[in-house]
């Protein structure tokens, strides 16, 4: 059977597994549409944290991006997971106990103020659109590809199932389709590339078999030959970086720091019945993303060994057919520049001959190394899993940020639930049909937002939520004014340099070296100084608050009076 | 904030000091700060400093949150401040 056909049945069985999964979890409580009841079992939040976490990107961008940056992709391995540790130590547990909905709630009720709040919804919003519209583009861009049906029906048939199963479960239907996703996911990424490590280098374990050495040539280790390679066509060795060292060091950090200020991650953590489960639980999360993100590197050194062997300084009429296959969507290009009917691939752009668009590494790899047709059709179900499945949790965070923190915590507090639930249901609507938009039409800067939504995140969510629970003396103005300063800074840094002065983006113009990507931990420092100074002159939290935190630090309920009945306003 | 809950969390915040360095050791240390030195040393095929960059920070990420989990839950039980 055709490529085509495969992947018409395999991704027809995932679709209609999701739906069927969204019908039986449908949702009748904003308690359930929010936070799923608060009765996730702890690993089953686990793998959907992981499926809500693992996007487009980091399915099918992220290894081929490693496989062109080498070494210095390594930023994201580290940032992307460790981010956890921080999440699971500083954040979780306690956010957890807090007990509400989402993180505007805990900004504006710690910090007794709607500016706050206002402030915090804000950002969500941006952050989470910003990564809504890259999932709908990888959506469409696996469609264009295995389905031949174009980008722009992909997108389409990506809201249709989004849509369908978010306004339907809610948290509820999303958490539980999100479990079915991780496992499509995970099983999609990992197949092709045992495939791979046991062709290449005899191990069936690709984080062993990338250490390895070569199957047709034992004396060679892999990392080896690939450093030869790359030497030789004029690039930096794969296992050296090219980046400054504080650049990468800013830009694992700011990664870090972002993902544990993500408020579609940190939401799933509202999810679980304890502080006990909410710990547990980003450890399973972490078990779960690490199977993949271990495994990425090894996806990035194989591929990339795989095209430079298959393509350099081969006659384009024999080209393998998966070279023409990627040509015709127009992500790989070849120009035959000196006319001598071979491919050239060189660090030199003057004789370079090809441009490859990262994003096709993961896509192609089952087809680079000659994989048979249903693994092909698996890595496509794969990568709309992750698409899918981030595209929800976030969609759900604009939900919950407009209908119930603006409408019902800022506005309408005496709306009802009823009223509070059909909202939320009309807000996923309209996101969904505007994320589609953004995803047919995306906007040329979308690679720089994603990098903006990171440092945004770092820079204001991470530290207001952390001094919220971990200095009890930290009040409205320090928390304000922190937010404020880290916002701006990294906002005007990243707009300096992508939009207003793009052709000064180089290390030579950049503070200390740190690039755009890396500014959100600067921001993230400012704001902790900007927020203890203002702390220091001026007046303490009330009594009330200061209460609050230390009740948050404990997991038992101590004060087991009626505050849940009757959450406080301010 | 009475005597048990502050022992408690000094506590806390001691075993979250101890987890947290080793956290920035293993990533920003062997695999930003000082890769270079450690990539003198080889495991197999990998660099060493290349080795904890693009594997072994990630696996010793998953072990500190396990023995933050079992470390928490067993200071929960000792001071009885566990969920029933």
């Amino acid at each position: 059977m055709s490529i085509q056909v495969w992947t018409f049945i395999i991704v027809g069985i995932t679709f209609a597994l999701y739906i069927g999964i969204a019908v039986w979890a449908r949702v009748g409580s904003t308690s359930d549409f929010y936070v799923a009841g608060g009765r996730v079992h702890p690993l089953a939040n686990g793998l959907a944290t992981a499926a809500d976490w693992m996007s487009a990107a980091s399915f099918i961008s992220m290894a081929g991006l490693i496989a062109f940056l080498g070494y210095d992709g390594s930023v994201y391995l580290m940032g992307w997971t460790g981010g956890y540790v921080l999440l699971a130590l500083l954040l979780a547990p306690y956010l957890r106990k807090f007990g509400k909905f989402t993180v505007p709630d805990f900004v504006g009720d710690r910090y007794y103020s709607s500016t706050a709040r206002v402030v915090a919804i804000l950002c969500a919003v941006f952050i989470s659109f910003t990564y809504v519209a890259g999932q709908m583009r990888g959506v469409g861009i696996v469609f264009s590809r295995f389905l031949d049906v174009g980008i722009n029906q992909g997108v389409i048939i990506g809201m249709i199932i989004v849509f369908f199963y978010a306004v339907l479960g809610g948290m509820k239907g999303i958490t539980y389709t999100q479990v079915a996703q991780y496992c499509v996911l995970i099983f999609a990424y990992l197949v092709p590339v045992i495939f791979v490590s046991i062709l290449m280098t005899g191990n069936p374990i690709p984080q062993i078999g990338f250490g390895g050495t070569l199957a047709d040539e034992p004396s060679v280790y892999l990392l080896d030959r690939l450093d030869g390679l790359m030497t030789d066509l004029g690039f930096t060795p794969y296992t050296d970086g090219t980046k400054l060292p504080i650049d990468v060091f800013f830009i694992t950090a700011a990664l870090m720091v972002g993902t544990a200020g993500l408020p579609h991650v940190i939401i799933r953590f509202f999810t679980v019945p304890k502080v006990k489960d909410a710990r547990i639980s980003a450890g399973y999360a972490l078990i779960f993303i690490v199977l993949l993100y271990s495994t990425a590197p090894a996806v990035a050194a194989f591929v990339k060994t795989n095209l430079i062997n298959d393509i350099d300084k081969v006659e384009y009429s024999e080209a393998p057919q998966w070279f023409h296959n990627w040509e015709a969507t127009g992500l790989l290009q070849y120009e035959d520049s000196n006319d001598d009917g071979l491919i050239q691939y060189h660090s030199d752009p003057s004789i370079n001959e090809l441009s490859i668009d990262p994003d096709i590494m993961v896509l192609a790899s089952p087809e680079i190394a000659d994989l048979p047709n249903w693994v092909v059709g698996l890595v496509a179900a794969g990568g709309l899993a992750a698409a899918l499945s981030t595209a929800a949790g976030l969609l759900l965070v604009l939900a919950t940020a407009i209908a119930h923190d603006l409408l019902k915590r800022t506005f309408i507090p005496t709306m009802r639930e009823k009223t509070e639930l059909i909202a939320a249901r009309v807000t996923v609507f309209f996101t969904v049909l505007i994320a589609g938009y953004f995803g047919i039409n995306p906007p040329g800067f979308v690679a720089q937002t994603v990098a903006f939504a990171f440092g945004l995140a770092a820079s204001s969510f991470f530290p207001v939520i952390l001094m919220g629970i971990f200095f009890k003396r930290m009040n409205k103005e320090g928390a304000i004014a922190g937010m404020v300063a880290g916002i701006t800074l990294t906002a005007s840094y990243i707009i300096y340099f992508t939009f207003i002065n793009p052709e000064l983006n180089n290390a030579e113009h950049w503070w200390f070296g740190i690039s755009p990507e890396g500014i959100g931990t600067l921001g993230m420092i400012l704001n902790f100084i900007v927020a203890l100074t203002v702390m220091k002159f001026t007046k303490e939290p009330p009594q009330d608050i200061q209460d609050m935190v230390e009740d948050i630090r404990i997991p038992r309920r101590l004060m087991d009076s009626d505050k849940e009945e009757n959450p406080k306003e301010d | 904030m009475n005597d048990k809950a502050k022992e408690y969390w000094k506590k806390h915040l001691t075993l979250l000091a101890i987890l947290l360095t080793i956290w920035f050791i293993v990533s920003f240390g062997f695999g930003i700060l000082f890769v270079d030195q450690l990539n003198a040393f080889r495991l197999g095929g990998f660099k060493l400093g290349f080795w904890f960059a693009q594997q072994g920070s990630q696996y010793v990420f998953v072990i500190l949150i396990f023995v933050y989990v079992y470390k928490m839950n067993k200071l929960d039980k000792e001071f009885e401040f566990d969920e029933e």
